[in-house]
């Protein structure tokens, strides 16, 4: 029952596809991550008021299904505007924005978890707006939001699963590219999740590393 | 001098300062003794423009803390104010913690920053705490190092806000003896308390707010001694 038709070479395809999972979700969370420092810092700064208009499109980005906003995006970009760009480019854009919508929640739950009177204890220091965000509040939400943004990058490499759609060969479509050619789902499917656990593991430690160091003061 | 006109303050229908006029000199103690609720905190706020007012003004130095023109984060440098709850920055180590606002604000190197925070910590008596991150101190180490943190800024007038209310009562000294060194040195101090003793052995002018006003100002022997508004009188006999 060991026996396989599988190569080195397949091995090979499916390391490949596990490359390009990596660079869409490594590209995507630091755009994503980057776009949602902002948004979180602006919803935060400027009241639910204000915010609304962009408290609302993040919604739209959160409730509406990857798959769909992938091949909505597509067909806009491609058809509607006529540019000629890759799928690559597509997937990267619409999974930036789907994780920046994510992120600016966890951003702006880390900054108000930085109680009032820390705040006004560095500004009573004369400390300017910025620099009480850079060196009080900044390092005070990253150690509350890390454990959720270490979960919403998992998510998002997972997610990236769903840019086949727009012609992305990553993991899971090179895994299906051998099923249909192999006939042995089940040998590849675990070989594939095999490669997203090795991905993953990783992340998840780091970020159980830095919790741990920044939990001795 | 700080000087302190005509000022009010409202927290929506709440008015909480009705009209405080004050004048600090240089090298002045004056401690302010209340009620909760009778503004003396709101006024500490607002001398470093923490908290807008609603009329009247307030001069630090010749410059107006609430014009429109001033540059309140320069202003805040000179004027420390420490807090009841001390605020320590939780991430940082002891020297970081007072460091932080000379190396950002006023542009300090480094090594100069530290020199200063080490020289501030000795004061207070924390000089082996220095690596140490503030949740390893109790609280009265804490609310010394916040004073340590607003006296590393070199300021010309400390703020204290209640600074004792908070602790538990064996931490109480340790916190009073640094406000009393300080005082020594002609620091300009202004100290809103509930010790009354303390209050009374450290001012040079001690001043009694009721409701938003303030209803008596003296040297502590008459303040506390023999006061002249019913108000203070009845706030007296209540607290010993």
């Amino acid at each position: 029952m060991f026996d396989t038709a599988l190569t080195v070479n397949d091995l090979i395809f499916l390391a490949k596809g596990a490359g390009m999972t990596i660079m869409v979700t490594a590209i995507s969370v630091f755009f994503g991550t980057i776009l949602g420092i902002v948004f979180g810092v602006v919803r935060h700064q400027v009241g639910p008021w204000w915010a609304a208009p962009l408290t609302f499109v993040l919604d739209v980005f959160r409730s509406i299904p990857l798959l769909i906003q992938l091949v909505l995006a597509n067909a806009f970009v491609t058809t509607v505007l006529g540019f000629r760009v890759a799928g690559l480019t597509v997937a990267c854009g619409v999974l930036s924005l789907y994780t920046a919508a994510y992120c600016a929640e966890i951003v702006r739950g880390g900054i108000e978890a930085v109680p009032l009177t820390l705040r006004r204890a560095s500004r009573s220091l004369g400390m300017t707006w910025r620099q009480d965000m850079t060196n009080v509040v900044m390092p005070l939400a990253t150690r509350v939001a890390l454990p959720s943004w270490i979960g919403l990058a998992l998510g998002v490499m997972k997610d990236s699963a769903l840019v086949f759609i727009v012609q992305v060969v990553e993991l899971l479509k090179s895994t299906q590219i051998l099923i249909t050619r192999l006939q042995e789902p089940l040998f590849l499917l675990t070989i594939c999740g095999l490669f997203y656990f090795l991905i993953s593991f990783p992340v998840a430690r780091f970020g159980g590393y830095l919790e741990k160091r920044w939990s001795n003061d | 001098m700080i000087e302190i006109e005509n000022v009010r303050k409202s927290f929506g229908a709440l008015e909480v300062l009705k009209g405080i006029d004050l004048t600090v000199s240089k090298g002045e103690v004056l401690t302010v003794i209340g009620g909760s609720g009778s503004g003396k905190s709101t006024l500490l706020t607002c001398i470093n423009g923490l908290e807008p007012i609603d009329s009247g003004r307030i001069v630090v130095d010749g410059t107006e803390v609430h014009a429109r023109t001033t540059d309140l984060n320069k202003l805040r440098a000179k004027i420390g104010i420490v807090f009841q709850q001390w605020n320590a920055f939780p991430h940082l180590t002891v020297l970081e913690n007072v460091t932080l606002a000379p190396r950002k604000v006023l542009g300090l190197s480094k090594s100069a920053a530290e020199e200063i925070g080490v020289r501030q910590l000795t004061h207070v008596g924390l000089a082996d705490k220095l690596a140490v991150y503030p949740s390893r101190l109790s609280g009265g180490q804490q609310q010394r190092m916040a004073i340590a943190r607003a006296l590393a800024m070199s300021p010309e007038y400390m703020l204290f806000d209640e600074v004792t209310s908070a602790l538990d009562p064996q931490l109480v000294g340790e916190v009073l003896d640094t406000l009393r060194l300080l005082a020594s040195e002609g620091m300009t101090m202004i100290c809103v308390t509930h010790e009354m003793k303390f209050a009374r052995e450290v001012s040079d002018r001690g001043a009694f707010f009721h409701k938003g006003v303030m209803a008596e100002i003296a040297p502590p022997e008459q303040l506390f001694g023999a006061p002249q508004a019913a108000e203070t009188r009845a706030f007296l006999a209540a607290t010993h």
